[in-house]
């Protein structure tokens, strides 16, 4: 059994390729080697700003040798045949092969090829430079004056197979067994024999950790040992943390002050300065909870000075980056948020006006929406006009995560109330699963119009995503207009309601009859270019500006109007399905809820709930049972053609039936009046508890009674009484949808 | 290999400059001076841009003022310059150990790699309208950046054989690292010690002002936009004559032109893009012809 080493040495890999080239460095090792016919018992890799490194244990020394049999034509085949089997076995002449006897086919050739096996060393020779040949990078790049890719000029390849040197050579770049440590704290170069005195050197003398977890770990203790001793609690950023694991061979946490009159600027501000442009972690002080006038840097190396003018530099360096901030800041706050909302006339969104234009559908809509989920309309449109001014902020041109947030610190600077000022930061939310949904009414209802003018506006313009390809994300849109319906119990029933409602609908539509205009205009001018009337010139000036306005390719909308709002719909309902499903809900208790063609999603929910616990029980399950015996039954009369259109069911005809028919009937028509109510008053459980009361009679029902009575009106009396139950238990769901 | 040491730290902005020169003269630079256009990047002196194409070895060093008309601001942004300097090396093909050369120039114009955090982070740069991109780092002390490395890839939208290793160094921002100074104009320009000392500001803060008005308040819009359909014709004129050298100087002229009418804001966005693609078309159209050119001379 043997041990290989491998390590691909490169100038400095950025951070965020590493640990996925990591796995994929291992994993095509892996393949080659097991294509190969080796094995092993361990397969371990490590990465790191400069180096990718995979050891193998307990590698067989050398594949084994083997034999394959290929069969040929039969004794006396044309010449042909015979040159063709040659040729894929491999041989040089039909003596080389054996002849085997079949009783049924008779002599035929047989080549026997063996393949001896091969010393692991040539696999690995020959296995290594093919992967960093194919080696796939996201950005990839050459050097010198070589042809080879790499992500960084590659420097040095680290091959050692049980102490020894794994000869091969990429692109004049030979393999050897000699690796460099830290550039400041020991260089090296290291000679490395095995796996232990690899981790030993590198760690050692080496000054470099050589895996993400020893790093990350050293980077938590620091962190930790830090705060300590200053009083501070580190504001948790997993994301950074991976970050910086990437960034430093020798990581080493230091502490950073900076000047407390920053902390004026808002905290998510300080936060995202230290984060995109610097890379630290920001603190809060332990007692007040509140950020404080500290950062934490990882720094790779282990300073002379204990870090002291590294953390000056660094301090500097983030002064002159929140000096910007504060810039920024003010500059923003001596702007009205209605002079930054009249600027959004300039930026595009898509091909459905200005983000200015936008904003008035949205505010319109907001309007509307606002009493319906509890919001005063005033505050809704107000805060609908003032949601998207933030975009043209200085601020957020700078930092485009904080949309939202800072519009909210401008709208309490020029104080407007908290509601429109909440409302302007929560309107972008919900931002993703884990993201909360706005739960102040006024933030509900701007939520709500600026999703659902996105959506029916993209529909229109056919900007649906496809497949994989959501670049808007109008999936999370969606899903987000469900989710702040469903978590604030908010009834608005969507086909008869917001989308016909919609400004956006309505802007759509005034610029379907505008672009119908122009497509009019146009066709008058080319006949006026045509008879000579106007020059080229002139066409092209009066028509160009239009053309790029109202492009002839969009869609005939007004015809599609119905079937953008349908389609939608089905697009809400696949989220919501996905919703519950995710909730832990049966899908098919969900498509025998949508059968129904509810378009309340607060209502839906609550049948599916509701549906779930009935079926639940003894009595739910059996009815179930009754439902699918009377639904086959009609189903095969339907089949056939025989199942009267007009069934009604006589009661003279039951008068004169046994028993158990005359008590379902009577409780079919009980329980017919019965659930109106509940269903009136959306008690949902009522009314299947209600249809309960079905289960015995039904039961009773197809134990006694023969549907298939030979008089011919009994037959269809009774074929009425099944529709009858079917179309009773819909009226709660579609039952043919539930499995079972 | 021994643990790296810094020089003694140097005594002025100017100092930094002559370390720089000296040091990478020794690595076989050729130790050019600035180019004599206005551009807006060292990296479109012909020397890097125009000697980065074809097949022809290469290496090169010099100071590039740049200006950046939208940048100024009068003189009251300690940051902030319509015109400073950057340091720019070229080295083509790159050798094997261009960053040990590039860390060693930092310790050369004083930088203790024992006490300061010097870390390669990634960048990718690039710069549309010469066609040109590349892949490397920015180079950050102490979280500051004090250089852009890149390994060009592409230049005037052409494969580039053999590759350049670029390395620019924002002077000013160097020198304010070093010299732990907060305010640039506040830079010593030579030796404090000297007879006659002189600050950044004694030598540029007026410039800076008078520039500012110039960029922002005094230049002559209509006749910039006449000066840039003038040099664009002269380029493509001196294209069409197989001549890409002036051509190409000629599109640098456009560029800094279109740079002095974006400053006042004259222009609108589909005008700004249409401006882009012009300059864009005249700078790739110079530097694919001297690529031909220079591989023709190679093949003679």
């Amino acid at each position: 059994m043997a041990e290989l080493l491998l390590e691909i040495f490169s100038e400095e890999i950025p951070a965020r390729m590493q640990a996925k080239a990591e796995s994929d460095l291992g994993a095509a090792l892996e393949k080659a080697l097991g294509e190969a016919g080796l094995s092993w018992s361990a397969l371990e890799t490590a990465s790191g700003p400069r180096r990718l490194t995979v050891f193998v244990d307990g590698l067989t020394e050398r594949s084994a040798d083997v034999k394959e049999e290929r069969k040929g034509p039969k004794v006396g085949a044309p010449d042909k045949a015979i040159e063709g089997f040659l040729r894929s076995a491999g041989l040089s002449d039909i003596s080389q092969a054996e002849v085997r006897s079949d009783p049924k086919k008779g002599d035929f050739y047989v080549a026997v090829i063996e393949t001896p096996g091969r010393d692991a060393k040539d696999i690995i020779a020959e296995a290594v430079p093919a992967i960093i040949r194919g080696f796939h990078w996201p950005k990839s790049m050459r050097w010198g004056k070589g042809e080879l890719r790499w992500v960084r000029p590659l420097q040095r390849i680290t091959c050692v197979l049980d102490g020894q040197i794994v000869p091969f050579d990429v692109d004049g770049l030979a393999s050897g067994n000699e690796t460099e440590g830290h550039r400041v704290h020991g260089r090296g170069p290291y000679t490395v024999t095995s796996r232990k005195d690899y981790e030993a050197q590198l760690g050692g003398a080496g000054h470099v950790k050589l895996t993400r977890d020893e790093r990350r770990q050293v980077i938590l203790e620091g962190i930790e040992k830090v705060c300590a001793e200053a009083g501070l609690e580190w504001i948790e950023d997993k994301g950074l943390l991976e970050e910086v694991v990437g960034l430093a061979e020798w990581p080493v946490v230091v502490l950073g002050n900076m000047d407390p009159d920053f902390l004026a600027l808002p905290p998510e501000v300080i936060q995202l300065s230290m984060r995109t442009h610097q890379k630290y972690f920001a603190v809060n002080d332990k007692k007040t909870g509140k950020l404080a006038p500290n950062f934490i840097v990882v720094a790779n190396i282990d300073a002379a000075d204990g870090g002291k003018k590294l953390a000056e530099g660094n301090s500097r360096v983030l002064s002159a980056r929140l000096d910007d901030a504060r810039f920024f800041w003010d500059l923003d706050k001596a702007k009205p948020l209605e002079e930054m909302a009249e600027k959004l006339s300039t930026i595009a969104f898509k091909n459905l006006g200005s983000v200015r234009d936008k904003v008035e559908r949205v505010a319109a809509l907001a309007r509307e929406l606002a009493p319906k989920v509890g919001a005063d309309p005033d505050l809704a449109e107000r805060a609908a006009r003032l949601a998207k001014a933030d975009l043209v902020s200085e601020m957020v041109g700078e930092f485009p995560e904080l949309q939202g947030m800072m519009g909210r610190y401008y709208a309490l600077e020029a104080g407007e109330p908290a509601a429109v000022a909440d409302a302007i930061r929560d309107h972008y939310k919900p931002q993703g699963p884990s993201d909360s949904v706005p739960t102040n009414s006024v933030g509900i209802a701007v939520a709500l119009a600026d999703k659902l003018d996105t959506l029916v506006g993209f529909w229109a313009i056919d900007e649906k995503p496809t497949g994989s390809k959501d670049p808007f994300a109008l999936r999370r849109a969606a899903l987000g207009v469900v989710r702040i319906l469903l978590e604030n119990a908010v009834r608005l029933p969507l086909r008869s309601d917001f989308l016909r409602a919609a400004s956006i609908t309505n802007y759509l539509l005034s610029r379907e009859t505008e672009r119908k205009a122009y497509i009019e205009a146009h066709r008058e001018l080319l006949s006026l270019y045509r008879d000579g009337q106007i020059s080229e010139r002139t066409f092209y000036e009066v028509s160009g500006p239009l053309a790029v306005k109202y492009p002839v390719a969009e869609n005939d909308w007004f015809s599609q109007v119905e079937f953008v709002h349908e389609d939608l719909l089905s697009f809400f309902a696949d989220r919501l399905k996905q919703y519950l499903r995710d909730q832990g809900q049966r899908h098919d208790l969900i498509d025998a809820v949508f059968a129904l063609g509810e378009d309340d999603l607060v209502l839906i929910t609550r049948r599916v709930e509701a549906l779930g616990a009935f079926l639940d029980t003894e009595d739910g399950a059996n009815l179930l049972a009754g439902y699918k015996r009377a639904a086959n039954i009609l189903r095969a009369e339907e089949k056939k053609g025989e199942l009267p259109e007009d069934l009604s069911v006589n009661a003279g005809l039951i008068a004169k039936g046994p028993a158990e028919e005359q008590a379902l009937a009577k409780a079919l028509t009980e329980v017919q009046a019965a659930i109106e109510g509940p269903l009136e008053a959306e008690d949902f459980t009522g009314a299947m508890a209600e249809l309960a009361r079905l289960r015995g009679p039904v039961d009773a029902f197809f134990e006694a009674v023969m549907v298939n009575d030979d008089d011919a009106a009994v037959r269809a009396n009774r074929l009425a009484l099944l529709t009858q139950i079917r179309d009773t238990l819909h009226r709660v769901a579609d039952f043919s949808r539930i499995d079972g | 290999m021994t643990a790296p040491e810094a020089k003694s730290k140097p005594k002025s902005f100017q100092d930094i400059i002559l370390r720089l020169q000296n040091y990478w003269a020794k690595q076989g630079c050729a130790i050019l001076q600035p180019y004599d256009m206005e551009v807006g990047a060292g990296t479109l002196h012909p020397a890097t841009v125009l000697r980065a194409l074809g097949p022809k070895e290469w290496r090169a060093a010099y100071v590039q003022p740049s200006r950046r008309p939208k940048d100024a601001r009068y003189g009251e942004n300690p940051n902030r310059l319509g015109h400073y300097y950057q340091y720019q090396v070229i080295l083509k093909p790159n050798p094997a150990n261009l960053q040990d050369l590039y860390l060693e120039s930092l310790y050369e114009i004083g930088i203790d790699p024992t006490v300061h955090d010097i870390r390669f982070v990634e960048d990718d740069w690039e710069n549309p309208t010469v066609g040109a991109w590349g892949l490397g780092w920015e180079v950050w002390c102490d979280g500051m950046e004090v250089s852009q490395y890149t390994y060009f890839q592409q230049v005037g939208g052409l494969d580039v054989f053999p590759v350049s290793g670029e390395l620019t160094y924002g002077l000013e921002r160097l020198a304010m690292y070093v010299f732990g100074v907060d305010n640039v104009y506040d830079l010593p320009f030579n030796d404090p010690g000297s007879d006659v000392p002189l600050t950044y500001g004694d030598v540029f803060l007026e410039n800076e002002k008078q520039q500012s008005a110039f960029n922002f308040e005094h230049s002559d819009v209509e006749m910039l936009k006449r000066w840039f359909a003038d040099c664009e014709n002269q380029s493509n004129a001196l294209r069409e004559a197989g001549k890409p050298l002036p051509a190409y100087d000629y599109a640098l002229k456009a560029s800094h032109t279109f740079n002095l009418i974006d400053a006042r804001g004259a222009i609108s966005p589909t005008e700004r893009q249409a401006y882009i693609a012009r300059v864009r078309d005249l700078a790739r159209g110079a530097a694919a012809q001297w690529a031909e050119q220079e591989e023709a001379r190679a093949g003679a």
